[in-house]
């Protein structure tokens, strides 16, 4: 991947020409071995007037394959990935690049707020005032009022995310913070201030996906395998949603990873999950079952989900302090994930022994979300 | 309203609304949805019906918002809810001071213009 940050004046081939010459150079594949890329991208159309990236991206990279870009909001990247294993396990690739761009900084603060929300319904929700922010602190909002928990205990969640990106040389945030710079920020949508929201962020990340015969036959060194795919999906609108703070997609799409991988969720050892917003990281945990419902609020203010804790989330920094260049955040995840497992990532002391990792990526207010099972042989 | 070109089933709801003669759509069911459909999106019945909405609605939700989006620009800060009539949600704006408003607030439904735009939203009153 990218460093991720403000880097406005970058166009999203450029940012994604990087991204992909790094995954290449990374696998220790030869180009002309891609079979397919599948790219994820929410809104180019609206930053930088370019759709149709597929062939785009696919020659800034020097490849003539099929070349296809994938679109669900926020989760376009994780989708991407998706795409990619469907593809390798249907037979028809050896060898995928999966990535995802998103340039934002260049339609500044309102523009990209506006970008954004039209991961919603236009009709229902967008005519009216939402946005995203204002979308999860509906979410918030409700959940306070039905399960308790306040405006600190998401705090918590942010100041251990920024701890996380602290000594991260690719996140956007690298610096730590306090509960009372979270609550004291300015109120972007009450119950939500500006450090409960992941930042506006250009970046790009990509990743090689290949059969496990490829592999093999190559004598490649892939101690990574996704063991387990997952999509979920959901009403649109979140006012159409039985439950404002139940999110069934990420459940359905959790159900499905853990079937395909063999595993339960108990036997995940850490997480990357879809921290766009504070209360977002609270909502995952709960949809993957890796806490009753309500009952993860507490979750990182107990330090069960820190560094040092039981159950590590967003060791990366998450979108939180990473940042969430939105299509290209599936994608960070699984790179980031990557080098947790491998050893070459800053925080990878903390899940030296892991052997199952997750990531979880949504789009919207969790209308799509989609969750891959990682895992290593130790 | 700049509205040259129509959204059915859409605007006809906000006429509706205008009008005060708010309705949903039911299908033979009885599921609720809102407009424009061609079929029932919980059993995809296409036997669909009109019924009256009801005259209030609780809150379930709201928030304060202060970043908006370009077409609201002129608009903030306001207070943007989800509110429940019967079978049916609907998310618009509530026409009060936030520090008025409370969860479980019963609210009434009508219509305004954005200041930004003088594009019509959904509203809500405190009841």
């Amino acid at each position: 991947m990218t460093k991720f940050g403000e880097m406005a004046d970058r166009t999203g081939r450029d940012l994604f020409a990087e991204a992909g010459e790094t995954a290449i150079e990374d696998a220790g594949i030869d180009r002309g071995e891609i079979d397919a890329l599948y790219l994820g991208n929410f809104m180019g159309e609206l930053s930088e007037r370019q759709g149709h990236m597929g062939p785009l991206m696919a020659k800034m990279l020097g490849l003539d394959v099929p070349a296809t870009r994938v679109e669900s909001a926020c989760a376009s990247g994780g989708m991407a990935v998706r795409q990619g294993i469907q593809a390798v396990r249907a037979g028809s690739a050896d060898v995928v690049l999966v990535g995802g761009v998103e340039r934002m900084h260049n339609m500044g603060t309102t523009g990209a707020t506006g970008g954004l929300s039209v991961a919603a319904d236009d009709l229902w929700e967008i005519k009216h005032g939402i946005t995203f922010p204002g979308a999860y602190a509906l979410m918030a909002k409700r959940y306070f009022e039905t399960h308790g928990g306040d405006r600190e205990d998401l705090a918590e969640v942010a100041v251990k995310n920024h701890a996380n990106a602290a000594n991260n040389p690719l996140a956007q945030y690298q610096t730590e913070i306090t509960i009372e710079k979270v609550l004291d920020a300015f109120p972007v949508a009450d119950p939500l201030g500006l450090f409960d929201a992941s930042p506006i962020t250009d970046g790009a990340a990509a990743a090689i996906i290949v059969s496990e015969d490829y592999a093999a036959e190559h004598d490649l060194d892939a101690p990574v395998s996704i063991t387990g795919t997952g999509q979920g999906t959901d009403d649109l609108a979140l006012q159409h949603r039985d439950s404002i703070t139940w999110t069934p997609a990420t459940a359905d799409a959790a159900e499905e990873a853990y079937a395909d991988a063999g595993i339960d969720a108990d036997d995940v050892d850490f997480l990357e999950v879809h921290d766009c917003f504070t209360i977002a990281e609270v909502l995952a945990l709960e949809g993957l079952g890796l806490y009753d419902e309500g009952e993860a609020i507490t979750a990182a203010r107990e330090g069960e989900t820190t560094a040092d804790g039981e159950l590590p989330v967003n060791l990366s920094g998450g979108l939180k302090a990473k940042g969430h260049p939105v299509g290209a955040t599936g994608l960070a995840q699984i790179s980031e994930m990557t080098k947790l497992f491998r050893g070459d990532h800053v925080n990878s002391d903390a899940v030296e022994d892991a052997e199952v990792g997750l990531t979880h990526n949504a789009g919207g207010t969790v209308a799509s979300a989609v969750v891959h099972v990682l895992e290593v042989e130790q | 309203m700049s509205d040259e070109v129509r959204d059915d089933g859409y605007d006809d709801f906000m006429d509706a609304l205008e009008e005060g003669e708010p309705y949903y759509v039911e299908c033979a069911n009885g599921h609720a949805s809102l407009p424009p459909r061609r079929l029932c999106p919980e059993c995809a019945t296409d036997d669909l019906g009109e019924a009256p909405l009801a005259e209030t609605g609780e809150l379930l939700t709201y928030n304060v918002t202060h970043v908006p989006t370009p077409e609201f620009a002129d608009d903030v800060p306001f207070v943007l809810g989800i509110a429940e009539f019967g079978d049916v949600r609907l998310t618009g704006q509530v026409r009060a001071d936030s520090e008025d408003v409370e969860v479980g607030d019963t609210v009434s439904i009508g219509t305004d213009v954005s200041e930004t735009n003088g594009e019509r939203y959904i509203a809500f009153d405190l009841e």
